[in-house]
């Protein structure tokens, strides 16, 4: 079982080079420095000297692959755009954003709000989720059964945003049940996480919950489920113990993927409710063109996949055992 | 006469396919009494599965009871409220499934498995719980038992999962054990374990065993009574003496006679012609007039009711009418004169040896060798030797059956033939040249030579393709037929060959039945004029009826065109019928092989032996006693030392740890491999 | 000399091929009885045939919003050459002129006489006053609008809900004819038949759907052509005329990604699956790579680089909507890009699968060519994956839409959609009183789209997906048929 993780994790720098090499081939490449500073600055007439100054500020007035103007060799390849912007990254050196912050510093500090609010979502949605899930499967081929999925498709057939903008103008606005928007750390947190928690929850409701539904009723139809009942054991028996555990292991594979991203946050929720944590931070440099700034989110977003890829494996090895012991 | 411990009166289970409903179970009735094993014989979708379901009251979502009732001890479980039902399912009334492989949870050990049963209905818990469930796999004669109850399903073989089923049934003494094809899904030495089990447990513990099974070898050595199950409804029932003796209605005649053996041979078996009639609307005669040879115009007419066939045997047929009693055993004769629907017998000449000429195919050594990737950089680290050098020899207008339990390599042997999987070793000459060696391009050629038909007949046709295009593709990728035109007459020659009509071939295959789609798949193999085919179980997952058709068609087509046939089946009596010689193979070797006769008559590897005497036969005067066999078959990649046989075989002694036995023959066409028949000299040595 | 120069945008080409590709392929459909088999259920389905319905009707709208031409600008000589307007317009737009030409000043609420805020007012005397002032068009037809308001607005509801009925009951009747004519019965009986849902279609849910369609749609024209029913944005247009036209930009995106990233994905998917080894490999590492990286970053980098391209290549675009228009087919294509894999991988496994299947193997043993194994065995066998998973994206891909306008690399500012409606909008929230319509509508309209689109695709996804096996019926209507169908196993026990 070691050797199986030790492989997967080998397998996973291979992909980190080749996100590292698409990034900069992305943000290099199609686009050389000099169209961004010329983006930057404002289209008409741009002196080459502003441009220059622009490029140099940040350190993009380097040459993209090979510096043959540098005096050692190890210059030669280290004094470039590509060392500096993109190999650099893999130690988390993320260096300075287009507005001259240091990206490190700030993604450290944003961390935490993210995951106070992506957190509570996460586990609170799986739980409510699959007590959904499990409801209408326990009740299939109904009419419970029937108008929970139309109910859960109706629900997926809103976009995520009337969610936010429902739950703003309900909950604060009209009934002034917690702030409409903000961030406190400690205690306070509380107040202000509440209802985006809340709508994060509701939101994906209906597309999870129909998921879900499927992965029950498919172990449902299974012959040992019929065994169970063979038994002699009641519905909500043979539901928990034997369709819960097994459904479990479709279920769990897919959340724990996304777990590593719980770090990310959430892009809509928290600029909406001005939550400031990396989500909010990635829509802000995406609005304000800083190129720096999302080059480092799509390595630290690739990353963390990686690391969902790599718990997703553990994880089955924990809950089937024909992984753990096979 | 004494209360039987379940009576069903004219149950009536309906399924809701979707597009229709189907009335699978359609007026049944039946008793079992206490401590009797009452087999219900049908062939598949008549019905009897979901009899047992209905009976336990455990159908799937899409069927429902609608009328009729089960008692058990004269009270009616389809009254009874869900939460008491529940009381009695794996108390009373316990049932194990066909497929053991799928009816054990993933997730749950063997002894959690078992100890659930316990659980919900005696509240045993701790040690006293441990204690019973080790005794319950001990009761059912679990190897190791301490240690397996542990392990996972994935972990148990296919007979040890069966095995934890029984255990599980039994858990809390029920009075009615419900089997339903419980040894289908198994290989026949572990068949034979299992139904000995069953049967001794029965016996021991006077419960009632409800057997549901399509094989008459079955019934003939657990049953106490039969019922013959046909469309939904039972249309014989009789002791078991009495239905072996003499099965009375018409269907269960033709079920006996279409059943191969050795000593129809020289015939064509007995077919069932027509299939069975949709369940989705009612019936107003005899549901099997269509295809039955003495039915009358009253039989197409009303819907004949029981009668007395004598000696208890009561048949659903006219025949056996009152009306027809003047005549005294008249029903019975009128029965028993029809005439096999026999295709004439089949030439002779078929039968006689050619010893002398030379092989079409000469296997030399064959080895496929799947290699195994482990670790950190995914090394071969071993391999799994499916086929591990077998030679053999097929001739013009000859049969050679390859006779092997699941997992001992011979489907890879047909696919190595054919390189659909790439052979490792060892050579495959074919008219001299070596397919195993050639290029591409070569192999191409020659492809037209050797065909082959697969078992599972819903696999073996595209779906998307018409039946004309199927059939034309071959032709076409090998260049046969010049054109368009030609081809197409082609086509229609082929359809006529394998006993469709020419109309056909612009349908698609789900127009068409098992054995129907077997017969298309049978014409485009002979579509490129073959004259070796490699048949891999072609009529493994076919009805007995609808099997006997296609043997016949096989055997017609290789007298008429002079096909040689590499015929793989785990079925004895299949080779009995059809083949000319026999080669038996164990974990990727071929360990005894010579003509039928030789082999199947006289036996001499301990493997043959017990895999024949495993084989449940219909004449139980000519049964003889089961050789059990220990352990389980061990795995290819790592095979025993020596004989790879000896770890289970009864009969081993020293040398036989030590190399693999060399070639004994016995005649200039029988040989096996196995010390018990080597020169003294071996002996010696060890 | 034309009066306009008709204008063919990129993605309207797209729009165009897909058209002629859904044609050709539902004449293939109609030809091979086993293919008609499986959309005769998607037919039978409740809920599918009301989706489509729906679905049906803003397909017609965005297909109108995608015949596109520049008008000639005023009379000139003869012989000069003839200048048009730099404005693209649509078929769409020219029937919609009503909406679109009615521009308010800036907010005013659905079905207003006034402008939203007070404004200030030269008054004939010379003094000043803030009042509302009246607006330019919507209800300009009043001369007194405190008074007449309510009985005009009823007077033209009325008049659409009753051309709304009447439109609704030739429709019916002519239903029933071609009905009762294909099944050689009268009129009154295919009437029956109709509502009491004997129908294999369920004409009786279609046409309910189609009444509440045309009721909804009467009212709507009779009192648009007068008033702003769904009031006006910041910029005094029309909001039910941007809520229309986002409909087209909506279907581009649900159908135009998926077509562009559908033969990547099966061409990938099924050549790793086939072949396995080192193309497997290749294949697998390709997908788990554009996997990796989180589909809004990749997107807003790809985005903002095609922004970046634009800008700086002005001299490529000679007008606005074609500018628009290239990044909405270039964020088609991206959003293809992250979203192929997932079909990819689909496809992978089933050929994993089918590859082992023995008719596969049978056309190995002919010695049949990869290409056309592939092409005849495979391909036809996986294409209700395909069929799926596109009906299955669209939704999700409308939404996403939406989303990604409000981080800013959506489609074109300028360019009208559910996404910018929404992002205009919501700046308005913190007004008070608030401006609610916009969003509103963009809600309604995004709503119906999605969710018809989603009915629509449960009922294709269960027509072609051999595992799911829906029932008809529930058990007590199967006890129910078998009373129905009498005593005979009565008899037969006694």
């Amino acid at each position: 079982m070691i050797a199986y993780i030790v492989r997967r994790t080998l397998y996973a720098i291979p992909i980190l080079i080749g996100v590292n090499l698409f990034t900069f081939a992305l943000f290099f490449w199609v686009n050389t420095p000099d169209d961004m500073a010329r983006m930057h600055l404002g289209l008409k007439r741009v002196t080459p000297e502003a441009i220059a100054k622009w490029k140099q500020e940040r350190g993009y007035d380097k040459p993209l692959l090979f510096n043959s103007g540098a005096p050692g060799a190890t210059e030669k390849l280290g004094d470039t755009i590509f060392f500096e912007k993109s190999i650099r990254m893999f130690v988390f050196d993320f260096g300075a954003a287009d507005d001259g912050r240091d990206i490190g510093r700030e993604i450290k500090a944003r961390m935490l709000p993210s995951l106070a609010l992506a957190l509570p979502v996460f586990v609170v949605g799986l739980l409510v989720h699959i007590t959904f899930a499990l409801l209408v499967a326990f009740f299939r081929a109904t009419y419970i059964d029937f108008w929970g999925v139309v109910l859960c498709v109706a629900m997926m057939s809103i976009s995520s945003m009337f969610y936010i903008i429902g739950g703003q103008y309900l909950i604060s606005k009209l009934w002034h049940l917690v702030p409409i928007s903000g961030f406190q750390g400690g205690v306070d947190s509380a107040k202000f996480l509440a209802l985006p928690v809340i709508i994060g929850v509701i939101g994906s409701l209906g597309a999870a919950t129909r998921l879900y539904r499927t992965f029950f009723l498919e172990e449902i139809n299974k012959d040992y489920v019929r065994t169970a009942r063979a038994k002699g054991l009641s519905e909500v028996t043979v539901l928990f113990k034997h369709v819960l555990k097994n459904a479990m292991i479709p279920i769990l594979t897919g959340a724990v993927v996304a777990i590593p991203f719980l770090f990310m946050g959430s892009l809509i929720t928290e600029s909406f409710f001005g939550i400031p944590g990396l989500g909010s931070y990635t829509v802000d440099a995406i609005r304000s063109q800083d190129f720096a700034v999302v080059r480092s989110m799509v390595f630290i977003g690739s990353f963390l996949y990686i690391v969902g890829l790599l718990l997703t494996d553990l994880s089955y090895t924990l809950v089937d055992p024909r992984i753990r012991l096979g | 006469m004494t209360r039987p411990l379940l009576r069903v009166r004219d149950l009536r289970t309906w399924i809701d396919t979707g597009d229709a409903v189907v009335r699978a179970v359609d007026g049944v009735s039946f008793d079992v009494g206490h401590g009797e094993t009452f087999a219900l014989l049908g062939e598949s979708g008549c019905g009897k599965s979901m009899t047992a379901l209905s009976v336990m009251r455990l159908l799937p979502d899409a069927g429902s009871i609608v009328g009729g009732s089960v008692e058990l001890d004269e009270r009616d479980l389809l009254q009874l409220p869900e939460a008491e039902m529940r009381n009695i399912r794996g108390r009373r009334i316990a049932m194990i499934f066909q497929e053991p492989m799928l009816s054990l949870n993933p997730v749950m050990t063997a002894g959690e498995n078992i100890a659930e049963t316990l659980g919900r209905h005696t509240g045993l818990a701790g040690a006293a719980l441990e204690a019973r469930v080790l005794a319950l796999l001990d009761a059912v004669h679990m190897p190791d038992a301490a240690r397996r109850r542990h392990e996972y399903p994935f972990q148990l073989s296919g007979g040890m999962k069966q095995r934890v089923m029984i255990a599980m049934a039994l858990a809390c003494d029920p009075e009615l054990l419900i089997a339903d094809e419980p040894t289908t899904a198994l290989d026949v030495t572990i068949q034979a374990e299992v139904l000995d089990l069953l049967r001794e447990l029965q016996k021991s513990r006077r419960m009632s065993l409800m057997l549901i099974t399509h094989d008459l070898g079955v019934v003939a050595e657990m049953a106490h009574r039969v019922a013959v199950m046909y469309a939904g409804e039972i249309v014989e029932t009789a002791s078991r003496e009495a239905f072996f003796a003499r099965p009375a209605h018409p269907y269960s005649r033709k079920l006996f006679d279409s059943v191969p053996a050795g000593h129809k041979r020289g015939e064509a078996l007995a077919v069932i012609r027509g299939g069975v009639p949709p369940l989705t609307g009612g019936f107003s005669g005899c549901r099997f007039a269509e295809r039955c040879d003495s039915a009358w115009e009253l039989c197409r007419r009303t819907a004949p009711g029981w009668h007395d066939a004598g000696g208890g045997q009561k048949a659903r047929c006219h025949l056996f009418a009152p009306g027809e009693k003047m005549k005294e055993e008249g029903g019975r004769q009128k029965a028993e004169g029809i005439p096999a629907r026999s295709a004439g017998p089949l030439h002779p000449s078929s039968f006689i040896l050619h010893p002398s000429s030379a092989p079409l195919l000469a296997v030399r050594d064959l080895q496929v060798h799947f290699p195994v990737h482990r670790g950190l950089l995914k090394r071969v680290v071993a391999r799994v030797k499916a086929v591990d050098g077998v030679s053999l020899a097929i001739e013009s207008g000859r049969t050679l059956g390859l006779v092997g339990e699941s997992g001992c390599g011979k489907t890879t042997v047909g696919k190595g033939i054919l390189r659909l999987v790439e052979p490792t070793g060892g050579e495959v000459l074919f008219d001299g040249a070596d397919l195993a060696r050639l290029g591409h391009g070569e192999l191409r050629s020659r492809r037209k030579h050797v065909q082959i038909i697969f078992q599972d007949p819903y696999a073996s046709l595209n779906p998307r393709m018409r039946v004309a295009e199927t059939l034309e593709e071959g032709m076409a990728a090998l260049g046969l037929g010049a054109g368009r035109t030609e081809r197409q007459a082609r086509i229609d020659r082929l359809l006529a060959e394998v006993g469709l009509s020419p109309e056909v071939k612009y349908r698609y295959p789900h127009e068409f039945s098992g054995g129907q789609r077997q017969r298309i798949a049978i014409a485009r193999a002979l579509s490129v004029e073959p004259r070796l085919i490699v048949c891999d179980e072609p009529t493994s997952a076919l009805d007995v009826s609808v099997q006997a058709q296609i043997l016949n068609l096989l055997k017609e087509l290789q007298q008429k065109k002079g096909l040689a046939y590499l015929f793989i089946t785990h079925n004895i009596s299949v080779i009995e019928f059809l083949a000319h010689e026999v080669a038996v193979m164990y974990l990727g070797r071929i360990v005894e092989h010579g003509m039928v006769d030789e082999v199947l008559g006289d036996p001499k590897h301990p493997y043959t032996r017990a895999l024949l005497s495993a084989v449940p036969v219909i004449d139980q005067a000519t049964r003889r006693g089961v050789i059990r066999l220990q352990g389980e078959l061990p795995s290819p990649v790592d095979p025993p030392a020596g004989c790879h046989f000896h770890p289970r075989c009864p009969a081993a002694f020293a040398p036989c740890r030590q190399q693999y036995p060399g070639k004994t023959e016995f005649t200039k066409t029988h040989a096996a491999r196995c010390y018990l028949y080597a020169a003294p000299a071996a002996e010696e040595k060890a | 000399m034309m009066p306009f120069l008709p204008v063919v945008l990129f993605t309207d080409w797209l729009v165009y091929l897909l058209v002629a590709v859904i044609a050709a392929v539902a004449w293939h459909v109609r030809r091979h009885e086993h293919l008609v088999a499986p959309w005769r259920r998607v037919v039978r389905s409740k809920s599918g045939m009301v989706g489509l319905v729906v679905l049906a009707v803003l397909v017609v709208i965005g297909l109108l919003d995608s015949l596109h031409y520049r008008p000639r600008l005023g009379v000139q000589q003869a012989d000069a050459k003839a200048a048009y307007a730099v404005d693209v317009l649509s078929v769409f737009d020219v029937l919609s002129e009503p909406l679109r030409a009615r521009r308010e000043k800036t907010y005013s609420a659905p079905l207003a006489t006034e402008l939203y805020a007070k404004e200030t007012i030269e008054l004939s005397d010379g003094g000043q006053a803030r009042e509302y002032p009246r607006l330019q068009y919507g209800g300009a037809h009043l001369q007194n609008p405190q008074e007449d308001f309510v009985a005009d607005v009823a007077k033209h509801a009325l008049t659409g809900v009753a051309s709304g009925l009447f439109g609704w009951l030739a429709l019916t009747i002519v239903l029933c004819a071609s009905l009762a004519h294909r099944h050689q019965t009268r009129v009154g009986e295919s009437w029956r038949r109709i509502w009491c849902g004997e129908t294999e279609v369920p004409w009786a849910a279609i046409l309910l759907t189609s009444l509440a369609i045309l009721l909804i749609a009467g009212p709507a024209i009779a009192l648009g052509v007068k008033y702003h029913i769904l009031g006006t944005d910041k910029v005094g247009q029309d909001v039910l005329y941007l809520a229309l036209k986002s409909i087209r930009t909506g279907l581009v995106i649900g159908t135009l990604t998926t077509l562009v990233m559908l033969p990547f994905a099966i061409a990938l998917g099924i050549m790793a699956g086939y072949f396995g080894g080192w193309i497997d490999d290749i294949i697998q590492y390709l997908y788990t790579t554009l996997n990796s990286i989180p589909g809004v970053l990749l997107i807003a980098a790809a985005v903002l680089m095609t922004q970046v391209y634009i800008d700086t290549h002005p001299e490529m675009f000679t007008t606005t909507a074609q500018r628009a228009d290239f990044r909405l087919l270039f964020l088609c294509i991206i959003l293809g890009v992250t979203s192929w894999t997932s079909l990819c991988r689909l496809l992978r496994g089933e050929t994993l699968k089918l590859k082992e299947l023995e008719y596969i193997q049978a056309a190995h043993a002919f010695g049949v060519r990869h290409l056309r194994i592939v092409t005849r065995h495979v391909l036809p066998n996986v294409m209700h994956i395909v069929l799926i998973s596109v009906v299955m994206e669209f939704s999700g891909l409308v939404l996403a839409e939406a989303v990604l306008s409000y981080v800013g690399v959506g489609v074109d500012p300028s360019m009208i959609s559910f996404g910018t409606m929404i992002n205009n909008a919501r700046l308005e929230m913190a007004r008070e009183p608030m401006v609610w319509w916009s969003l509103a509508a963009a809600f309604i309209f995004m709503f119906a789209l999605v969710l018809s689109a989603n009915l629509f695709a449960d009922a294709v996804r269960d027509a072609f997906d051999p595992r799911i096996r829906s029932r008809t019926l529930t058990p007590a209507r199967l006890r129910e048929l078998a009373a129905g169908s009498g005593g005979r196993g009565a008899e037969r026990a006694a």
